[in-house]
Parts: C-alpha cells; sequence; structure tokens
C-alpha cells in the first residue's frame, strides 16, 4: 500500500512510458505482426502477378496483349465501364439529393434497397438477368411481343454485350449513391436553400452550391465504381457465354488463358487489372488526403 | 401506396423532389427489384416437393457446409489481424505507415479473378509458397484451405474500415483513468477499449462474412471445385446454369439470398449498435 504514498510525494518519474501505451516491445510485436500478415497476404501477391506477366519476356508479354481477342476484350470492358459508371453516377446524385435534402416517409428502406446489390452473391447478380432476358424467361412469358421485336432487332441481351452492361450496372450500382448520400446529409440544406432564396433557379443552385461541395466525394464514388465496373467476374461470367474476341471482358480474357495453361499470357493481362487496382489505391488516398485537408479548412474558418 | 410512402413531409424551397426520387425509384426497380423479383417468380414455377429436393441435394448441403464453414473461419481470422492492423495503423507510427494503410484496400481494388489466379498459382505446387508448404505434407490449392485462404484475403479490409474509425475516436480519458485506477496495460485493454470496439468488431466480422458467403471469383481458381469436397455454393449454381437448369440455380439462389438478407438485416441493427454506442461516448 506505501507506493502509492510515495509515489505521490517524489516527483521523478520511474520510467519514461506512458501509462496508456503500451512497452516497446509489444508495440513492435503488434507492427511486426500486422507487417508480416499485410506483407504475406497483400503484397507477395501483388509482387507475384509482375513477376509472373513478365517471365517468358518482355516480347511475350506485349505479344500477349496484342492478341485480337485481348483488345477485344479491353474494348468491351472499356465499353461496359463507359456505360456503367455514368448511369450510376447520375442514379448516385438523385438517390442522393432526394434522400439529403427531403424528408419522406420510407427513406429507410429506401437506403436499404439502394445497398442490396453488396449483399448479393456475383453469380446471383448474373442470374437474375438470365430469368428476366433468357430462354424461356420472364420476359418472354409475360410480353411475348416486346421479346420477339428484340429478336426481330437482333438485340440479345444474354450471351451478348447488353446483358454484360446490365449485369456490370448491378454490381456497381450502390457505389456513388453511398459516398453521396451520407456526405450530403451532413452538409445539409442550408446553402442551397439560401442560393434560392438569393433567386438561383434550381439548376444554379445545383451546379454552382452542390456540386463544388459534393466534387470530391462523387469522385471518390466514380473510382471505386469504375474499378469494380472493370474488374467484375462472377456476374459477367454468367451472361456473357465467353464467346473469345466477341463477348469476353478482360477479367474473362485472364480465366481463358489460364484455363488454356497459358499462365504467364493470363499474367500478362491481369498485370493490365492489377495495375489499374494500385492507380486506383493510388487516386483513393490522395482523394482521401484533399478531402482531409479541405475539411480542416472549413473546420478553421 | 406507394406514393403516399414517399411523399416529402414538408414544403421546400428546393427544387426536384418529384423528379430526382422519381428516377431514383425507377431505376431502382428495373435494374434491382424487377430482376431480383424474377429470382421468386422462377422459384414460384417449382413444386414444393422439386424446390426442397434441390436445396438438399447432397452436392449442396456440402456446399453450404463449406461455404458457411470457410467464411466464418476467414472472418474470425481477419478479425484477430484486422484488429492488429487497425490498432497498429491507429496507435503507433513507423515508416511507410502511408503506404500500408493505403495497400488495406487492396483486395477491394484488385479484380476478383486477378486474385484467384494469383493465390492459385501463388499456393499451388510450384507457386512461391505451395513449394515451401509441400514437402511438410501440407496441401493447399484445390483442398478447403485454399478456400479459406482466399476468403481471408478478400475479408480483410472489412474488418480493418470498421474497426480503425471508431479506434480513432476513442476518448484517451478512458484509458487514462483505468490507468490511474490501477489497471495494467493488458487489463485496460481487455476491459475498456475492447468492449467498446466490440459492435464495430462485430460489424467487420458481420461484412467479412457475407462477402465471403457470397465470393466466387477469387475462390474457383484455388478450390478445384471438387463435388462434395471444395464446391461453394455459387460453385453449384454456377453448374446448374451451365446445364440450363435454371430451376435448380434459381432454388439455391433462393437459399443464398435470404441468408444474405438475414445478414444484411442483422448488419444494419450491428450498425446501429456502433453509432449508438459513438454518440454516448460523444456526450
Amino acid at each position: 500500500m506505501t507506493p502509492v504514498a510515495t509515489t505521490f510525494h517524489t516527483p521523478h518519474r520511474v520510467g519514461h512510458r506512458r501509462s496508456t501505451s503500451e512497452p516497446p516491445a509489444v508495440r513492435w510485436l503488434l507492427i511486426g505482426v500486422a507487417l508480416a500478415f499485410m506483407a504475406l497476404f497483400l503484397v507477395l501477391p501483388l509482387v507475384f502477378v509482375f513477376s509472373q506477366a513478365f517471365a517468358k519476356g518482355i516480347g511475350f508479354y506485349f505479344k500477349t496483349l496484342n492478341d485480337p481477342n485481348a483488345w477485344s476484350a479491353i474494348k468491351l470492358t472499356l465499353t461496359a465501364a463507359a456505360i456503367a459508371v455514368p448511369l450510376n453516377c447520375v442514379f448516385g446524385v438523385c438517390a442522393a439529393w432526394a434522400i439529403a435534402k427531403f424528408d419522406f416517409r420510407g427513406k429507410n428502406i429506401l437506403l436499404t434497397l439502394i445497398d442490396l446489390p453488396f449483399s448479393v452473391s456475383p453469380v446471383i447478380a448474373g442470374l437474375i438477368y438470365v430469368l428476366v432476358f433468357g430462354a424461356q424467361g420472364w420476359l418472354g412469358l409475360k410480353f411475348p411481343q416486346f421479346a420477339d421485336w428484340l429478336t426481330d432487332h437482333n438485340f440479345n441481351v444474354i450471351f451478348a454485350v447488353p446483358g454484360i452492361v446490365l449485369a456490370t450496372i448491378f454490381v456497381t450500382f450502390p457505389f456513388v449513391a453511398r459516398e453521396l448520400i451520407p456526405l450530403m446529409q451532413a452538409q445539409g440544406r442550408t446553402e442551397e436553400e439560401a442560393a434560392r432564396v438569393l433567386g438561383a433557379s434550381g439548376w444554379q443552385t445545383f451546379w454552382r452550391v452542390t456540386v463544388p461541395n459534393i466534387k470530391w466525394g462523387l469522385i471518390y464514388g466514380v473510382i471505386l465504381c469504375n474499378a469494380r465496373a472493370m474488374g467484375e467476374f462472377g456476374a459477367v461470367s454468367v451472361v456473357s457465354g465467353k464467346i473469345r474476341g466477341q463477348t469476353n471482358t478482360i477479367p474473362l480474357h485472364i480465366e481463358a488463358l489460364y484455363d488454356d495453361y497459358n499462365f504467364t499470357g493470363a499474367f500478362a493481362v491481369a498485370s493490365l487489372l492489377a495495375f489499374l487496382a494500385l492507380i486506383t489505391l493510388g487516386l483513393k488516398t490522395w482523394v482521401e488526403h484533399k478531402n482531409a485537408a479541405l475539411n480542416e479548412i472549413e473546420l478553421s474558418k | 401506396m406507394a406514393s403516399k410512402l414517399f411523399r416529402s413531409r414538408k414544403n421546400s424551397v428546393l427544387p426536384g423532389f418529384r423528379l430526382t426520387l422519381g428516377f431514383t425509384l425507377f431505376y431502382l426497380g428495373l435494374i434491382v427489384l424487377i430482376p431480383l423479383a424474377a429470382v421468386f417468380w422462377k422459384t414460384s414455377t417449382l413444386t414444393w416437393a422439386q424446390f426442397w429436393q434441390t436445396i438438399t441435394m447432397p452436392t449442396a448441403m456440402a456446399s453450404y457446409r463449406l461455404t458457411f464453414g470457410a467464411s466464418f473461419l476467414a472472418a474470425l481470422v481477419n478479425a484477430f489481424f484486422g484488429l492488429i492492423v487497425a490498432w497498429v495503423l491507429v496507435r503507433y507510427e513507423f515508416f511507410g505507415k502511408k503506404i500500408v494503410d493505403s495497400l488495406v484496400d487492396l483486395p477491394f481494388a484488385l479484380p476478383t479473378a486477378v486474385a484467384g489466379i494469383t493465390l492459385a498459382s501463388l499456393y499451388g505446387q510450384n507457386g512461391w509458397i505451395g513449394q515451401l508448404l509441400t514437402p511438410l505434407g501440407i496441401k493447399v490449392a484445390n483442398t478447403q484451405i485454399g478456400i479459406f485462404i482466399a476468403l481471408t484475403f478478400i475479408g480483410l479490409p472489412f474488418i480493418v474500415r470498421t474497426v480503425q474509425p471508431i479506434l480513432e475516436d476513442l476518448d484517451p480519458e478512458l484509458e487514462e483513468a483505468a490507468a490511474s485506477l490501477g489497471a495494467n496495460r493488458w487489463q485496460v485493454f481487455w476491459r475498456v477499449i475492447l468492449p467498446m470496439l466490440t459492435p464495430a468488431l462485430l460489424t467487420g466480422f458481420a461484412l467479412a462474412f457475407a462477402r465471403a458467403l457470397g465470393e466466387y471469383g477469387s475462390v474457383i481458381f484455388i478450390a478445384g471445385n471438387i463435388p462434395m469436397k471444395t464446391q461453394i455454393t455459387p460453385v453449384i449454381i454456377m453448374g446448374e446454369l451451365d446445364m440450363f437448369d435454371y430451376g435448380k440455380a434459381t432454388a439455391i439462389a433462393v437459399v443464398m439470398l435470404v441468408v444474405s438478407f438475414v445478414l444484411l438485416l442483422s448488419i444494419n441493427v450491428l450498425q446501429w449498435w456502433t453509432n449508438r454506442y459513438n454518440t454516448t461516448n460523444l456526450a
């Protein structure tokens, strides 16, 4: 019992360590465990992709990427992303505007429904479009004329490009909305209301007040949405039919090469997507950094 | 009914409520709700006996056990290591911390097919890690261990990113109070810090578990997909689809969807709990 009294009277400290931190040994052990785990599970696979991609030299690498099937896969992936990302962007802005700027009943249900695609397995995401548009699908049974009209105009959805685009839209559906809704809810509606009272039209308010405010959140959502759109495998795999040179996206082309035991080729194409992932992480960090700096300026005002 | 449900409660000077909500509901219905409803429409074309027989066939039952077991174990391992990673990133300073912090999101950013072929080759017999494990008699590729590894890979960011913000906001005074009352560091962690992190840890665990249940791309290459042994449930659905047996595929999809919806509901409850904990701390 006596030590309590003595420490009270003697002002010098026994150790330099604060009572709310760990001994250095524990600290280094934890850092070591965390870094070892990350190295094994994240860094090693990343290094492996690039080392395998160039295993047969740079000539083979560019030969693989220059193949017509590879080009067609790259084009299809870019097309699907170019349609899915802007559409989900418009949706995200609309949903966030309605949810953040207005009060209405059923808002929580709507929020849950928007998140729904994230909790659905990619394979099921593809399956649902097969059930709607595929052979003996819902559309053909309920609206035979419309289905016939589509067939007559050579517009196939399943095992064709439109199905791939739809599946991509589904799996990337919540990304932009998810970033914008909490952001716009936190920002409230006072700035927009002020603009309106001062005589700005609805569009002027949106472009000059809202867009500058949500710019970074929007960019952030687009980056994540795009990464997933270009990398989606399961959902696209169900609806694509995997016709080489026609309905293969980059991930499906990787699978095709891998199944042919052309491992170096598969990793060469995979290195494109791994590179995209690194760019995504870099941009994401940059936007977060920008955003944090912006928030500090806001707070100091 | 719907118009009453989604009617704005008070008049606002801001325009565009009808337009934006209208488009939101239209797009949601077209892309998500109608196609998802097709699953239940397709199921209704099966008799109850057919449905039951499909979802309880031996390969499906084995796949549920495997998918649940591997997802649970992977989420558990991630909860442990994810907590350490989050702790280290929030509390300590070390060289390269910023890069490590960005790298945590790699499993989100790296397409699943790339992760799949990489893990399969890395842990294959001739792979960098497989080579080291083979002499020890450990086989990872084409076994259930491989599935567990792939699910651990994709689950890590969920735990780190749910625990990290809560850990950052923890009030140091609570730890100081505990320490001044004579608690040692381990007691402070076990009795003060960990209970406050529990809701976030559980949320992260549930998110990682839910993601793992539906995962396809990163698993199929390393799993080998041997019936009754290493076939996860999405692979069973894929197999039925390849045979154009849409009824069977849909029946198993219904099982997965129901589990996902229950999980989604529990995650919402957990998140509400996490936030409540947070606001009481602030007050």
